[in-house]
């Protein structure tokens, strides 16, 4: 019944939205691991799916989705924050957590003063508590403008304690991924951030709380082998890209060419990775539906 | 005779003037073994000093040597009686990761390891000792059964990384891994985790969330190859020599940033040089972590390792 509605629901929003042609998907799989949200100079934005000049405000204000082919641009943290939660009910934590460079990694710090300078997060993923749709939820944004959303001690951190406070307070947990994976330049700390927040989402688990992932555009690597890949429930955006391994090494490994499609939304979805694909401006509207079958006082045996 | 590495080229040139000495006083029977006597002195300080001063690239080199000893070189001199148990009862049995049962000094436990081949005809059928998610939902199988029979864990990693085709991403890699992890993080039963060889990235992590983390001595373990690091940071893959170093990832490095727990001494000039003697060690190393989570209840071994891992990781103030 309520894949039914699900089905219908995307059938409606996203009914022309991902069909590559084969270069092109290959192209946008290609250059999309590497940059930002950042959109270029200018008041006019090219589509890199259809080819279609966007008017850069309107973009924005379409939660920077193409209105013609409905290409997910990828947005910044506060921006997806701004439509996702009720109006004045977020409430952020652990902004002052501070990134130091544990293994004096040569040239990192300048790569955080740069991400600092390009994003307006203090960390890849920003974290706290607030409301969707009256649902209160602990909720954690990643952000690809700083150093590709990728995992450090800070990120780790700052997930695991947000998942730590969900258990104090009986709240569920929603995590918005986008990441290059862990960060290297943290070296075996940033590996262990993996086991950090898995761990701390098996805690969660044990504890019975609902635990939503929703994949967005890229997510990859270590972060797709932890918190992303746990989700009671696993979302992801139409067209996102998807997978442990980003497509140039596979390219290199299998020394041929993707399929096209390969390591998409879709693509995931097909292979039974990902329960439903939504569109972004569908999101909160879904999250709400997920977050009431799921309301604390509504389990079976506890009264209603 | 073992292949050699780059680094021991002085120790080969040694040999060499070792062996001319003894043929040339065979044939010309001149007694020259006052000369030889000194020479092998030689050799012994000249190996001990280049082992004490190896460098993370060398340690790189010998932990990925093909006549590494691999977990099936180990598991007889290990185990009383290692039984291998097969398959993820999903789709394949994947033999770039091994488990099974076995008798650990009287002790029942569950083993779990990466195994790399010895040979190209064994590495292709193992893949290189690169896992594919059937390799750890097996794993996964495994480990729950120690949960549920309550014997200790103790896996051995050794793999460059996990699988990394088309087939990998389909079956769910990295939802394959983030279970294991998720999975080692709650059982209530002690994991001892072992590195006897290279410890890549996601691939090695899949089976490195335990209470205890040794190293042998020569091992490394590493977010990313340093080929990969260097071919990212510098474009360069052949500056893989400093990406090794920057990383910080040999036992020496993981045992002052407080990820591993202890160093297990290798023979010198390596593991390859005397694997009973390397198993020995090995050995004694798993029984002594044992013994110290003996008094453990079972909450306490799965809250001491949520601990330490809520403890990795630096953030400044
Ligand atoms: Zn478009």
């Amino acid at each position: 019944m309520l894949n039914n509605i699900f089905r219908k629901k995307r059938k409606y929003a996203t009914v022309s939205s991902y069909q590559p042609k084969t270069t092109e998907a290959q192209e946008i799989a290609n250059t999309s691991l590497e940059s930002t949200s950042r959109l270029p100079d200018g008041l006019w934005v090219k589509c890199p799916k259809c080819g279609e000049a966007l008017f850069k405000k309107d973009l924005v204000e379409n939660l920077r989705v193409c209105t013609y082919c409905q290409y997910h641009f990828r947005i910044p943290a506060r921006e997806r924050l701004e439509h996702l939660v009720d109006p004045g009910t977020f409430e952020e934590w652990d902004r002052d957590l501070k990134t130091v460079n544990p293994l004096d990694f040569p040239e990192y710090e300048e790569k955080l003063a740069e991400a600092s300078e390009k994003s307006d997060v203090s960390e890849a993923v920003l974290t706290g508590k607030g409301e969707i749709s009256g649902f209160p939820v602990v909720l954690a944004i990643n952000d690809a403008d700083f150093m590709m959303g990728s995992m450090g001690s800070v990120a780790g951190e700052k997930i695991a304690r947000a998942v730590e406070r969900a258990i104090q307070l009986r709240y569920p947990v929603v995590i918005f991924s986008t990441s290059g994976g862990a960060r290297m330049q943290e070296g075996i700390l940033s590996l262990y951030q993996m086991a950090k927040t898995s761990g701390a989402l098996g805690k969660l688990a044990q504890e019975r709380l609902l635990y939503i992932s929703v994949l967005t555009d890229p997510t990859f690597g270590g972060v797709t082998a932890s918190y992303a890949s746990l989700g009671d429930i696993q979302i992801a955006e139409p067209g996102a890209l998807i997978g442990f391994t980003g497509p140039r090494v596979i390219r290199q490994t299998m020394r041929k060419e993707l399929p096209s499609g390969a390591q998409t939304a879709e693509f995931n979805q097909d292979h039974g990775q990902i329960d439903m694909v939504v569109q972004r401006a569908e999101i909160p509207q879904v999250l709400a539906r997920l977050l009431r079958v799921h309301q604390e006082g509504a389990k079976y045996g506890s009264v209603l | 005779m073992a292949q050699y590495f780059d680094f021991e080229k002085p120790l080969l040139e040694l040999e060499e003037k070792i062996a001319e000495l003894k043929q040339f006083s065979q044939e010309k029977e001149i007694d020259l073994s006052p000369e030889i006597y000194k020479l092998m002195r030689r050799l012994v300080r000249l190996r001990k000093e280049i082992y004490s001063n190896l460098e993370p690239w060398h340690k790189v080199q010998i932990a990925r040597h093909m006549e590494r000893p691999n977990f099936h070189d180990y598991a007889p001199l290990l185990f009383e009686d290692f039984i291998e148990l097969k398959g993820d009862r999903l789709y394949r049995d994947d033999s770039a990761i091994a488990g099974g049962i076995a008798i650990f000094q009287g002790t029942p436990v569950t083993v779990v390891s990466h195994v790399k081949g010895k040979d190209t005809k064994e590495n292709i059928k193992r893949n290189f000792g690169m896992p594919h998610p059937e390799g750890y939902r097996k794993a996964l199988r495994l480990m729950d059964q120690a949960e549920k029979f309550r014997r200790p864990i103790l896996t051995f990693i050794d793999t460059p990384g996990a699988a990394c085709d088309l087939g990998a991403e389909e079956r769910g890699q990295g939802e394959a891994i983030a279970r294991c992890l998720q999975s080692m993080s709650q059982y209530t039963v002690p994991i001892i985790c072992t590195v006897i060889g290279e410890g890549g990235s996601g691939g090695a992590l899949a089976l490195g969330v335990g209470n205890t983390l040794l190293m042998l001595e020569h091992s490394f373990y590493s977010v990313i190859a340093p080929e990969s690091c260097a071919s990212i940071l510098w474009k360069d893959p052949s500056k893989a020599k400093e990406a090794a170093s920057a990383l910080k990832f040999t036992a020496q490095d993981l045992l002052e940033l407080g990820i591993a727990d202890g160093i297990i001494p290798e023979p010198l000039g390596g593991a390859h040089r005397n694997v009973k003697k390397t198993a020995e060690g090995i050995s004694s190393a798993i029984a002594q972590a044992l013994e110290e989570l003996q008094d453990h209840s079972p909450e306490a071994l799965q809250t001491t390792r949520y601990e330490k891992l809520r403890n990795f990781g630096t953030i400044g103030t």
